[in-house]
């Protein structure tokens, strides 16, 4: 053992040092210059960082609430750089990996995306080719076939996998399954693929469709030109108003509680615990994402701090507002022990309860602030992740205000505020519950 | 080329400084130079839920996570078969709060017996969502007993078997962290928006005192040279069969560890690597295929896996993957190839390099392997592998006698 002697100091270890207060901080947005291409479309850019490095983000209106097909709009964003009329889908891989690029591809519920990351010496390169898939992209029978294959050896895979099939189960009991939040895909939808549908979609939504660019890093001077050239005269439109039309047939489950048994032998329980929430543009969501870090937002909530660190019931317990554009939900989320699943379930209903009871106590409530802005700070340190808080401004019909207004709530918002907020929201009858072991 | 000062505490401590004004936010990281490979073959898992306890309070703090939150700070820890790693990011500002944590931690644990107990079962249910609950989830235990018959490399970071980890006792934690957790095994490296002085004024506030400790010396004798092709065959219940096969490589810093994480990228690096294109686009034996090695310091293994398409035979499979291999053993890849792959690494390397966080990260590890400097050279030792190193490398190791072969079958 080390001795007492050696532990002699002229300062007390008990005693944290004094710091600034993260609340004092002045945090501000890195404003993005906004251009617009000859056919309408915007462009934001975003030029910091220390790196050679940069990142272009084309978000095209494409995400699965526009398909007439289950998984039709995920497979033609998967498949876009699988072969146009001039190269083949070897070879378009090829060309983005000579570079040392990584071009991926997103699909979400509103919007879909190609992302491409890359040094900057070698944009040039890159970007024609970017645009040669959005404007000839072919969609080759036998890619669609291999894809089609592979999608449902890797579904059959996740099926096994308790927390894959609760979260899909949980979705589609919150919006209904002809939502497309709560759609998901069986075997058979992948089996009914056709080529056709893909070109349809692709011709209507990403060769005709509407898009917005998002541009980050260390960027060439001429980068602006750059896309004016490759995507200036493409017919795609502006994406204002572009998810005007979407229909969203909610029909949430009408039974709350539900159980299912994937795996007989599953020592584990994923558990979905959640409740319909309003969008970004309700007057309560900022508030609530003060509510939530208290209650399960972070490593240092309430939920971790009793289910993992209390009780050791999971290796991880986390609550969240859904990120959707339109409709949300507030969800809590865990895999835990198989013998101890239902005592989780209660804790975490315990654990609203006492939202719901008692005022948050001051000092839990300066150190959520603290570590609400802190951590900000930190996001906000990076060109990319700059550039992610203004597409989700931006996807969200949101401008800066609400950044600012965010950050405004975090410092001022009362404790008598969050319990109202906690009476409000946090009732156990509003959530579904479901268990998957 | 990454900037950084150096010095070394009267305790032995380690601490390297590397100063960028760009970032409005500090990082704390602390090495400790313990990892799985140091454990009892009887007490496996221990670095790593040794690292769980390192949250469970310390001899003067009781709760690490309160403080550090209300400096605006956020933390986590990693442990791998070689390392132990904890790091701190929180606003340039609050940077004292972070020292004075960790080196509260450095100089002693509450040891409790409650955080002890709790920790046990989250580090359970870790192993089991992980690798219990998980379809395949089984596979690198066997791979990594077939081909380690000596070195601790044979167990994985969580450990052996879950017993293990619930019988460790209190006993244990304590002396494992008197062996390892004190300055002479430990490497401190501050980044952001600090300066080299004030870390220096700070760090010999919080870390000089903290007695030295004695330097372990880590005495792992080397795996022998496997002499002939290891084989099993499992069946279990998932949806498909898959195969896996692994060989032994050089360490971490031998050239050949350059050219073997080279070998990687030219096999399975991307979608227009080989093994992606001949055999799940052309051939259509595999729904996914993949290829990479373990990063480890000591002689590690560099593996292929991949799932069988409905209906492929596992010889059938097997065969496509080693006419791969012969291809690189027969033939030099191109200048293209060549250049593809390098230009890819060089890459990841400014992505990596974009995070303070990550920066800070690899600064404490090529300490520990050596030299922090060592971090600025890996860029050139990848550009200099050439066509000739590839081609021999790849007769060096993908000898069939240094093979080992899982194959793992569907009882469905």
């Amino acid at each position: 053992m080390i001795s007492t002697e050696s532990r002699k100091e002229k300062f007390l270890r008990t005693e944290p040092p004094p710091i600034k207060d993260p609340v004092e901080f002045n945090l501000v947005l890195p404003a993005c210059d906004i251009r617009t291409l000859s056919n309408g479309v915007q462009v934001y850019l975003l030029n910091m960082g220390t790196e050679d490095t940069m990142m272009i983000d084309w978000v095209f209106y494409a995400g699965n609430s526009f398909e007439k097909k289950k998984t039709v709009a995920a497979a033609t964003n998967q498949l876009l750089k699988n072969g146009t009329s001039r190269l083949s889908a070897f070879e378009l891989n090829e060309h983005f990996e000579f570079y040392g690029s990584y071009l991926s591809r997103h699909c979400y519920n509103e919007t879909s995306e190609i992302v491409l990351h890359c040094l900057s010496k070698h944009v040039d390169e890159l970007v024609p080719v970017v645009a040669e898939i959005v404007s000839d992209s072919i969609f080759p029978e036998q890619e669609l076939g291999i894809y089609v294959q592979n999608s449902k050896q890797k579904l059959q895979v996740n099926l096994q996998k308790c927390e894959f099939v609760a979260s899909r189960m949980i979705d589609a009991a919150l919006f209904g399954e002809r939502h497309p939040y709560g759609a998901y895909s069986t075997l058979e939808d992948y089996s009914a693929l056709e080529r056709g549908d893909l070109v349809e979609f692709y011709d209507r939504n990403y060769k005709n469709g509407h898009s917005v660019i998002f541009v980050a890093g260390k960027l060439p001077s001429n980068i602006v030109d750059m896309l004016e050239k490759s995507f200036g005269s493409l017919p795609l439109k502006s994406h204002k108003g572009a998810d005007k039309n979407i229909v969203y047939n909610a029909e949430p489950a009408t039974e709350k509680k539900r159980l299912i048994i994937n795996d007989a032998q599953g020592v584990q329980a994923a558990i979905r615990i959640a409740r319909p929430f309003p969008n970004r543009h309700h007057p309560d969501f900022q508030k609530v994402m003060v509510l939530n870090n208290i209650y399960g937002g972070f490593f240092g909530s309430r939920l971790m701090g009793n289910i993992r660190e209390d009780k050791g019931y999971t290796y991880g317990i986390y609550s969240y507002l859904m990120n959707h554009i339109h409709d949300g939900g507030w969800m809590i989320s865990t895999e835990a022990g198989r013998d101890v699943s239902v005592a989780t379930v209660n804790e975490v209903f315990a654990e609203m309860n006492e939202l719901r009871e008692e005022l948050i106590d001051e000092d839990e409530l300066k150190m959520t602030r603290n570590f609400m802005i802190g951590s900000l700070l930190g996001e906000l340190d990076g060109p990319f992740q700059v550039l992610g808080r203004w597409k989700n401004l931006v996807l969200n019909n949101l401008d800066e205000k609400y950044f600012y207004s965010a950050i405004n709530t975090i410092k001022t918002i009362s404790a008598e505020e969050l319990q109202h907020l906690a009476k409000k929201y946090l009732i156990p009858d509003e959530f579904y519950e479901l268990v998957v072991i | 080329m990454l900037q950084f000062n150096r010095f070394t505490l009267g305790n032995g401590l380690r601490v390297i400084v590397h100063e960028d004004a760009s970032t409005p936010m500090a990082v704390v990281n602390v090495m400790y130079d313990v990892g799985a490979r140091d454990e009892d073959p009887s007490k496996t898992g221990f670095a790593h839920l040794f690292e769980h306890l390192m949250f469970g309070g310390s001899i003067n703090i009781s709760d690490f996570e309160t403080p550090l939150n209300m400096a605006g700070g956020e933390n986590n820890a990693y442990t791998s078969n070689d390392v132990t790693n904890y790091y701190i990011q929180l606003p340039a500002e609050n940077i004292e709060t972070a020292l004075w944590l960790e080196s509260d931690r450095m100089l002693s644990l509450a040891f409790s017996e409650k955080s002890l107990d709790v920790q046990r079962k989250v580090v359970s249910e870790e192993f089991k969502e992980h690798y219990i609950n998980k379809p395949y989830g089984d596979v690198w235990f066997k791979l990594r007993e077939m081909a380690y018959k000596q070195h601790p490399y044979r167990w994985m970071t969580i450990g052996k078997e879950l017993s293990h980890i619930e019988n460790a006792a209190l006993a244990d934690v304590q002396d494992f962290f008197f062996k390892h957790y004190n300055p002479v095994n430990a490497i401190l490296v501050v980044a952001g928006n600090i300066k080299t002085d004030q870390v220096k004024f700070l760090v010999e506030k919080w870390f000089a005192n903290i007695p030295s400790g004695k330097k372990y010396i880590r005495n792992i004798a080397a795996e022998p040279k496997q002499g002939s092709a290891r084989k099993l065959e499992v069946r279990a219940n998932v949806p498909l069969d898959a195969l896996y096969k692994c060989w032994h490589m050089d360490k971490r810093l031998d050239h050949g560890y350059y050219v073997a994480d080279l070998i990687t990228e030219v096999l399975g690096g991307g979608s227009s690597s080989r093994l992606f294109q001949r055999l799940v686009k052309e051939k259509q034996l595999f729904s996914n295929i993949e290829c990479y090695q373990f990063g480890t310091i000591d002689n590690g293994l560099l593996a292929v896996e991949g799932k069988l398409v409905k209906g492929v035979k596992m010889k059938d499979a097997e065969d496509a993957i080693e006419d791969e291999l012969d291809n690189l053993r027969k033939e030099k890849i191109s200048d293209k190839e060549l250049a593809k792959v390098k230009n890819k690494t060089e890459s990841a390397i400014a992505f990596e390099d974009m995070s303070v966080m990550t920066r800070a990260n690899n600064l404490a590890f090529y300490e520990l392997l050596g030299d922090a400097a060592l971090f600025n050279a890996d860029r050139e030792k990848y550009l200099a592998v050439t066509q000739d190193d590839v081609l021999n490398y790849s007769n060096k190791i993908f000898d069939p006698n240094n093979s080992n072969t899982l194959y793992y079958y569907s009882e469905n």
